[in-house]
């Protein structure tokens, strides 16, 4: 099949970016869409030109590598799939495809397709995890979790990190990578001594980026490779308010006045 | 090349306790002062990094991906082993140990498996407490599966992401420390040299992948956790990052290289599907818990799969190896469908693929059960070949996948080059030559947890290390040599793209250097590997420069060292004459075809040493098996 590909080119992060127009043939149904890339890429280069940036590793879905807005959709036409699994038997002879990097304020433009994520990063940073010294680990067995509490953990531990669902948000607002965490973590008993003060840490961290705020558009389940629900960010929004609610606690213990009362 | 593998004085079971009991310890006020290099973020890398800052270190991290988070690690799918018996059928850490020493078909060092079987169930635990969501039975408990090469049940799993669940956990403890300010993480930057200062590993040049800029980092200790190298076949299971480059740079500057040739031939992947494929993917390994191999029982036979009736079926591994059956180790299991496919039976296009099948298995638990335990798997088949695995038989074939030589180690889990720890997959410790299913995870957990804090204390206490600043003349060496080769990477200019170079290469090392080798063919493998490389070093086209992010002078880089890695592969595979686990040499078989073992000669690591423009030297270091009997694997 032969398609016509418009591709965001873009040098580096100040300059500016424009679609350029590249017609590729000799392409087949099995082929991925970053196979697809691939095959621009070498003829690119047989050319003489600058082949397109694109993030890629796994090819599996799994790693969150790649990710790109194809005709407007962040990782293209198929739920639940991210454009590395994206395969071209999706598409017909003669299609035009325009091809974009994540738009979003917190993910400014590398060089093409390829965008800054780290913001995600420092979000993690702050507060995304339990705190569990290496040794310090009881027994994996001495405490028990229902396995449907498990089932819901690992529904929202699959987020790859993508930023999906940034790009796709009209906010650019990152709640639900942020909630994963939260309902991921805040749902396991071991989560729990940390899980209010995790969530104000992620929320403020998430704020203190260039990420705008939720107002309930859920573009990002609809292109959420792994699916994710939208109820994390629920969860997101109890723990953050009961955080906010709850006074801070000094180390002893004992409750601490607000400052200036 | 001295090859002291530093194993503890007496009996198995008691060398690690003892080592511990004994170890030197550094004292708190001086772990700060001590700067360690850790050189990839994957479940070695990061939980070293994370453990290691920790216990008060001054830790230094790179990664060449944009996130620590997106370490090759994450795609492992199956399953994590340990030894916890939590289903009463029989394991222990004997047991555990015995299987994979057996597994690797007697090739691996006693007392690095051993160690390796007693800290599983710390693993667990650990990734438990980070808040991993292992799959649980009702009642709350861990739940189990099985995997190749056992006889219980002791894998740990998520799903089919038990490989990202893990790294999560190891990513999350890291992030802990950078919020924290003691690690300093480096993502988006490549290590293309050891830097190397009276004798001992003292730092690193890197390059940072968004700006091209060359940096020197010094340090008294460098761990490198950067994986294997399975992607010098081009078509791997592999992510397409994954490369040799850090340990085929710490080779050149004198880092013994162990075992090259024994490369994990994956059977379950799916088969390739056309001239543009760029990787293959893996079906995990868990399937053969419940899915049945099989082929045609004549040649020839294109019926639909389902119009096959039962007793016109072949299932070859259950007809061969009776008692292991579907779960025969994936050395043996691969070979199987090779031959099968060679004979004329294998399926789908190309006639290179066996069916694996699991019919039965819905027809006996329901496709809800089956989707809990595999939907991700399902999906992902559906996905790539178009085809709907709950109701046609998924078609597999093997592949590269793992490799189990490395840079050789001790039992500290140091090189040859003092100073310079190797973990994880990057090293050639534990596996032999072969590694059994959910392993690997094991391996680079219990490295990175639970070994390099202790060995790496016992390296740094008491040790007075001068001085090294990143401006010193053996950084500047370094990377002017770096400079130099960018340049004449850059300035070749020829017609040929480094994919095409890289997918020669493979095929070059896949038909000769693969599931099957021969003294002919290895000899051919090395003349066209060195006109290969002749060829790209005239004719290569690297586009752009090197002052920003330039992805083919980055694989242009990698594939360079692809060279030189697939000839000392070819090299040690020539020099191996027997069969064993992995490494099939056509010459030595059992009369039924398989390997042939020559324990009188062979029993013992074969250590490459890399001499300049000379060829490489090969010494051994000999394996002693005290606590197990040699004896001829069998699955039958």
């Amino acid at each position: 099949m032969k398609l016509e590909l418009h591709i965001w080119r873009q040098k580096g992060p100040r300059e500016k970016g424009r679609f350029v127009t590249y017609p590729v043939g000799g392409i087949e149904e099995g082929m991925s869409f970053l196979e697809v890339l691939d095959v621009l890429n070498q003829n690119l280069i047989g050319r003489g030109e600058d082949p397109v940036a694109f993030e890629h590793d796994c090819r599996e879905g799994i790693c969150g590598s790649c990710g790109m807005v194809i005709n407007g959709i962040a990782h293209g036409p198929r739920r639940g799939t991210t454009a590395c699994q994206l395969h071209m038997r999706h598409f017909s002879d003669g299609d035009v495809i325009f091809v974009e990097p994540w738009r979003a304020r917190a993910f400014p433009v590398v060089k093409d397709l390829v965008v800054d994520r780290s913001a995600f990063d420092r979000i993690v940073q702050a507060g995304g995890f339990i705190s569990a010294r290496t040794g310090s680990a009881p027994e994996a067995n001495s405490i028990l979790i229902g396995k449907e509490t498990a089932d819901l953990a690992m529904d929202a531990a699959e987020c790859i990190g993508c930023g999906a669902c940034v790009a796709a948000c009209p906010n650019g607002s990152a709640v639900l990578f942020v909630g994963a965490k939260i309902t991921h973590l805040g749902l396991l008993p071991q989560g729990q001594p940390e899980r209010l003060a995790r969530a104000r840490a992620m929320v403020e961290a998430m704020e203190g980026e260039a990420f705008g705020s939720c107002s309930s558009h859920r573009e990002c389940e609809a292109v959420c490779p792994k699916r994710i629900s939208i109820s994390t960010i629920a969860r997101l929004n109890r723990d953050y308010i009961k955080a906010s609610v709850a006074r801070p606690r000094h180390a002893s213990g004992k409750v601490q006045e607000p400052v200036g009362t | 090349m001295r090859l002291d593998p530093r194993i503890p004085e007496g009996p198995l079971e008691s060398k690690w306790t003892r080592y511990r009991d004994n170890v030197k310890l550094v004292s708190p006020a001086n772990k700060c002062r001590h700067t360690v290099i850790v050189v990839g973020t994957g479940l070695a890398g990061a939980s070293a990094a994370a453990t290691l800052a920790e216990l008060g270190y001054r830790v230094v991290a790179f990664c060449f991906q944009d996130s620590a988070r997106r370490a090759h690690s994450i795609a492992a799918q199956g399953g994590i082993n340990a030894s916890k018996n939590y289903q009463n059928d029989g394991d222990s850490t004997w047991r555990l140990f015995y299987d994979t020493i057996k597994g690797g078909d007697f090739r691996s060092r006693e007392a690095n498996v051993y160690r390796l079987a007693e800290l599983s169930v710390n693993i667990i635990d650990q990734a438990v407490a980070q808040g991993v969501p292992f799959a649980r039975e009702y009642g709350g408990m861990l739940a189990n599966r099985s995997f190749g090469g056992a006889l219980v049940s002791r894998t740990f799993y998520a799903r089919g992401q038990t490989g990202q669940q893990l790294l999560l956990g190891a990513y999350s403890a890291l992030a802990r420390q950078i919020g924290l300010g003691a690690v300093e993480m480096h993502p988006h930057t490549e290590m293309l040299d050891l830097v190397v200062v009276g004798g001992r590993a003292r730092g690193i040049v890197t390059r940072d992948l968004l700006t091209g800029r060359v940096e020197g980092h010094a340090a008294e200790a460098v761990i490198l956790a950067t994986g294997g190298y399975s992607n010098v076949f081009f078509l791997s299971t592999n992510a397409k990052g994954c490369n040799a480059t850090a340990i085929w740079r710490a080779y050149k500057r004198g880092a013994g290289f162990a075992n090259p040739c024994f490369t994990q031939i994956h059977p379950t992947c799916i088969p390739q599907a056309g001239e543009h494929q760029s990787k293959l993917t893996l079906m995990s390994e868990s399937l053969r818990n419940d899915a049945r191999v099989w082929v045609p029982g004549t040649k020839g036979d294109t019926r639909d799969p389902a119009e096959i009736p039962p007793a016109e079926r072949d299932y070859f591994l259950e007809r061969i190896y009776p008692s292991y059956g579907n779960l025969a180790p994936r050395d043996v299991a691969s070979r199987a469908a090779k031959r099968m496919c060679d004979d004329g039976r294998g399926v789908g296009p190309g006639g290179r693929g066996v069916y694996l099948d699991l019919a039965d298995a819905i027809a006996r638990l329901g496709q809800d059960e089956i989707r809990d335990r595999y939907g991700n798997l399902f999906e992902m088949y559906e996905r790539i070949t178009g085809e709907d695995p709950y109701r046609v038989p998924m078609r597999i074939y093997p592949a590269p996948h793992y490799v189990m030589g490395g840079l050789w180690v001790d039992y500290d889990l140091a090189s040859t080059i003092p100073g310079l720890f190797v973990l994880g997959e990057a090293n050639f410790s534990d596996h032999g030559a072969n590694r059994l299913g959910a392993s690997a995870l094991m391996q680079g957990l219990a490295d990175g947890y639970f070994v390099v804090p202790y060995t790496l204390g016992e390296y740094l206490a008491g040790m007075r290390l001068e001085a090294v600043d990143p401006n010193d003349a053996a950084f500047a060496d370094a990377k002017r040599l770096l400079a130099e080769r960018t340049a004449r990477l850059l300035g070749v200019r020829g017609s040929r793209t480094v994919d095409s170079f890289h997918r020669e290469l493979g095929a070059i090392l896949w038909e000769r250097c693969g599931m099957s080798r021969s003294e002919r063919a290895l000899g051919e493998a090395i003349g066209k590997i060195r006109e290969l490389r002749e060829g790209f070093w005239t004719d290569v086209r690297v586009p752009g420069d090197g002052n920003d992010l330039n992805q083919e002078l980055e694989k242009a880089g990698r594939v360079a060292d692809y060279f030189g890695l697939a000839e000392l592969m070819s090299l040690d595979a020539l020099e191996r004459r027997e069969s064993c686990g992995a490494h099939f040499r056509e010459e030595f078989q059992t009369p039924d075809g398989e390997a042939l073992r020559n324990d009188e000669s062979f029993s013992h690591v074969a250590v490459w040493e890399h001499a300049g423009d000379a060829p490489p030297v090969r010494h051994t270091e000999p394996l002693a098996f005290e606590s197990v009997g040699l004896a001829q694997r069998s699955y039958k």
